[in-house]
């Protein structure tokens, strides 16, 4: 191909380029700053137009490994996340980070390879549908038929992956398109007739609101990740005070308001704590931002916020009602809807019995743990220890289980997106790549990654990439050899029939560290912890930690499924 | 209970494919699904009738279906005064005995016979699809060999009446 190397500054004019320079120079255009992908058959013409193009590209060891990766560079970012996987195999490797970011609303960009368009339909070599299989895990897809419509398509999805509820959009690039030449222009105006998402709120529901909070005697605020999405922490901090009303995160909303301010109640949910149960369960007054009132926030439907009002304020009209019936629907963006809440300056609620009660209730069940060594060092002190020598200042990722609840409770965020954790799907193996996309973003952070043994064993090719890159990331595994919360639930609610939650054999962790080349280290008593966790944490270096923690550890409080978040047990030791 | 949704989308390919797939993503059921080109070039109207619990339910798959990009507009009609249509091609048994008898029975629904064979006839009917299924009750007795409906398609009438119970069951 005769293709012209176009400075992306001064393309303005059309010009004849490759399918696979176009998707060079669109991604130029949008100012992406790195890529995460893993080359193939398919994808051949691409990664030969990248080769020498000055973009930053990073080569995880699996395709899972990409996506969960360009998702932490997105959560900690909030920039899109760009990966590029070959066709079959590389894509299919995308799907279950594609539903993770879907469903936690993570903005990415994902290119896929596909057989040339004169095979498609005839089951050729590394062919799949990955449309067909994703298209109920990504917000919008595309196959590209010709290479003209690259750069709209894409100009699309970033536009589409970005704004409104932010998700997944896949682009599925024929291997013959990327080959092809044709003309070249990124100057087109975007027409998505059927795509205007709704930022503004709708001014009568504002003043329904405003009064509503005025009248209350027990108003609460559920913040979810809407509004970290929306940037609106600074927003929310002041809303919270100008109207005094306490708040609640959920589990993906923490970091959005300081885990200090004497307005915050803690996380709710199965495993929140239960002065922000109890908020909820109480309330007559529930204004959810940014939130979808998931089934593990909520509890059993029939008793939750039983006596309240509901406020619903989300920038996606279609999570308003889906789950509670809403009075007050508010849609749009989570930071105008503050600042014209905020604009409004309207009566407080007359609240301080209300607030009383949440004193005492905040006074009398704080979250807690046995300091019970003969059990073996616990999990919480472990969080504990890691909060104190990071400050409380690390960009924290976890997987999903006991180790992600644990964190969640004892790892208390002052700011906003340090908090990196697979919520919705509940991913394990999505800690430590999710670590190295948020390293990634945030060069000097110090970023740790806590995931369990479990969850480890199934993204750990990854630190191949940390050793490569020489990413600082600390990654702390939980050690309790077995699956923490299956063995929870098994114990709970099946009669310690530990059906498989417990692993026969575990590799050494430390000695695969130092087959990766990185410095492994292991833990098993509180002494331990004290003599070599703040040196590990604070070095500039990658470090694989291993703790032995207390195997029959259970996550308390809890909501047992089924149960009203009222109901909740393991409220006090 | 049973709804009539009606969309105008861009017609790009997968649009139809994203939006049976949310049906199913979502648990609704889909009776019956009409598509074709409208006025305009690259948009077609899509006609859903789907079995819903309830208004929830209605709202929250508008709402959904509202969220695909390529979809421009979401209508539930079933209560605005709509015109609603079905064509159904039935195979029915009949030797030359019987003609002139079930030429009399399809002759008030003003359907058609569209094929003669030896042993059998095309019966072309359009209308509501309670009408379709009245002539079909009626064929019956004479053994129904195949039949092939569309699916409703439907429209708001360009004049709407006040109230949604005048509603006339129209024949024609």
């Amino acid at each position: 191909g005769t293709n012209v190397q176009v400075d992306s500054a001064s393309a303005e004019c059309t010009q004849t380029m490759s399918g696979a320079l176009m998707l060079i120079e669109s991604l130029k255009k949008e100012k992406v700053e790195m890529i995460f992908g893993y080359p193939g058959g398919a994808v051949l013409p691409i990664y030969d137009k990248l080769y020498n193009s000055g973009l930053v590209h990073i080569l995880p060891r699996h395709e899972q490994g990409a996506i969960h990766a360009a998702e932490g560079y997105a959560r900690v970012s909030g920039k899109p996340g760009v990966v590029i996987a070959t066709s079959g195999p590389g894509a299919t490797n995308l799907v279950t980070g594609l539903a993770d970011a879907m469903i936690d609303s993570l903005p990415l960009v994902v290119f896929t390879g596909q057989v040339a368009t004169s095979v498609i339909g005839s089951d050729a070599f590394q062919e799949a549908d990955i449309l067909g299989i994703t298209m109920p895990v990504t917000k919008h897809s595309y196959q590209v038929r010709q290479p003209e419509d690259l750069p709209r398509i894409i100009k699309e999805a970033f536009h589409i992956a970005t704004t409104g509820r932010p998700g997944p959009v896949l682009i599925d690039i024929p291997k013959d398109v990327a080959t092809i030449e044709g003309e070249f222009s990124y100057d087109h105006e975007m027409n998505l007739p059927g795509y205007q998402p709704t930022t503004e709120p709708n001014y009568l529901q504002i003043r329904k609101l405003v009064e509503a909070v005025s009248s209350a005697k027990k108003p609460v605020i559920l913040a979810g990740a809407g509004v970290l999405h929306g940037k609106a922490s600074e927003e929310l901090k002041n809303y919270a005070e100008q109207q005094q009303i306490p708040v609640a995160h959920t589990l993906l909303g923490l970091g959005g308001f300081p885990a200090d301010h004497p307005l915050f109640l803690g996380m709710a949910g199965m495993h929140g704590t239960y002065t922000a149960n109890m908020a909820l369960h109480e309330c007559d007054l529930l204004i959810s931002i940014g939130a979808r009132f998931d089934d593990r926030v909520t509890g059993n439907l029939k008793h939750f916020a039983r006596n309240a009002k509901i406020a619903h304020i989300d920038i996606d009209p279609a999570e308003i009602g889906k789950i509670m019936k809403t009075q007050i629907p508010v849609v749009g963006d989570s930071k105008i809807v503050l600042q014209e809440l905020i604009k409004q300056d309207g009566k407080q609620s007359d609240s301080s019995e209300w607030k009383k009660q949440l004193a005492e209730w905040k006074e009398e069940y704080p979250l807690w743990y046995v300091d019970n060594e003969e059990e073996g060092f616990k999990p919480q002190k472990l969080i504990e220890y890691i909060h104190q020598f990071t400050k409380g200042e690390a960009i924290v990722a976890t997987d999903v289980g006991q180790h992600q609840m644990w964190s969640a409770q004892f790892y208390p965020f002052q700011k906003a997106d340090k908090w990196v954790t697979s919520g919705g799907l509940g991913t394990m193996g999505f800690g430590l790549p999710a670590a190295i996309g948020a390293q990634l973003a945030e060069k000097d952070a110090t970023v740790v990654a806590v995931v369990g043994d479990g969850g480890f064993q199934m993204t750990l090719q990854e630190l191949d990439v940390i050793r490569e890159l020489n990413l600082p990331v600390k990654v702390v595994i939980l050690n309790n050899a077995c699956l923490g919360m299956v063995r929870q639930w098994q114990e709970i609610f099946y009669e310690e029939r530990y059906s498989e939650s417990k692993f026969a054999s575990q590799p050494d962790f430390v000695k695969l560290s130092e087959a990766y080349g990185i410095k492994g280290i292991r833990i098993s008593s509180e002494a331990e912890a004290k003599e070599k966790l703040e040196e590990a944490l604070t070095s500039r270096e990658p470090v694989v930690i291993d703790v032995r923690v207390a195997s029959e550890e259970k996550v308390f409080p809890m909501v047992a499924p089924g149960k009203g978040l009222h109901e909740m047990v393991g409220v006090k030791p | 209970m049973k709804r009539i949704i009606t969309l105008t989308v861009v017609n790009r390919s997968g649009v139809l494919n994203r939006i049976t797939g949310l049906f199913t993503k979502r648990h609704y059921n889909i009776e019956s699904i009409t598509v074709g080109h409208t006025e305009t070039a690259g948009v077609s109207r899509i006609t859903f009738v789907v079995h819903v619990e309830g208004e929830n339910d209605v709202e929250q798959l508008t709402k959904q279906l509202n969220k695909q990009i390529d979809v421009l507009k979401v209508t539930d009609i079933t209560n605005q005064s709509i015109v609603q249509r079905e064509l159904a091609l039935i195979k029915v048994v009949s030797a030359p005995s019987t003609r002139t008898e079930i030429n009399g029975i399809i002759e008030p629904f003003r359907a058609s016979v569209v094929d003669v064979s030896r042993d059998s006839i095309v019966v072309q009917v359009t209308g509501e699809s309670n009408k379709i299924e009245a002539l079909i009750e009626l064929l019956k007795p004479y053994g129904i060999k195949e039949i092939a409906r569309t699916g409703t398609t439907a429209f708001a009438r360009g004049t709407q009446q006040k109230a949604s119970s005048n509603k006339t069951i129209s024949i024609v």
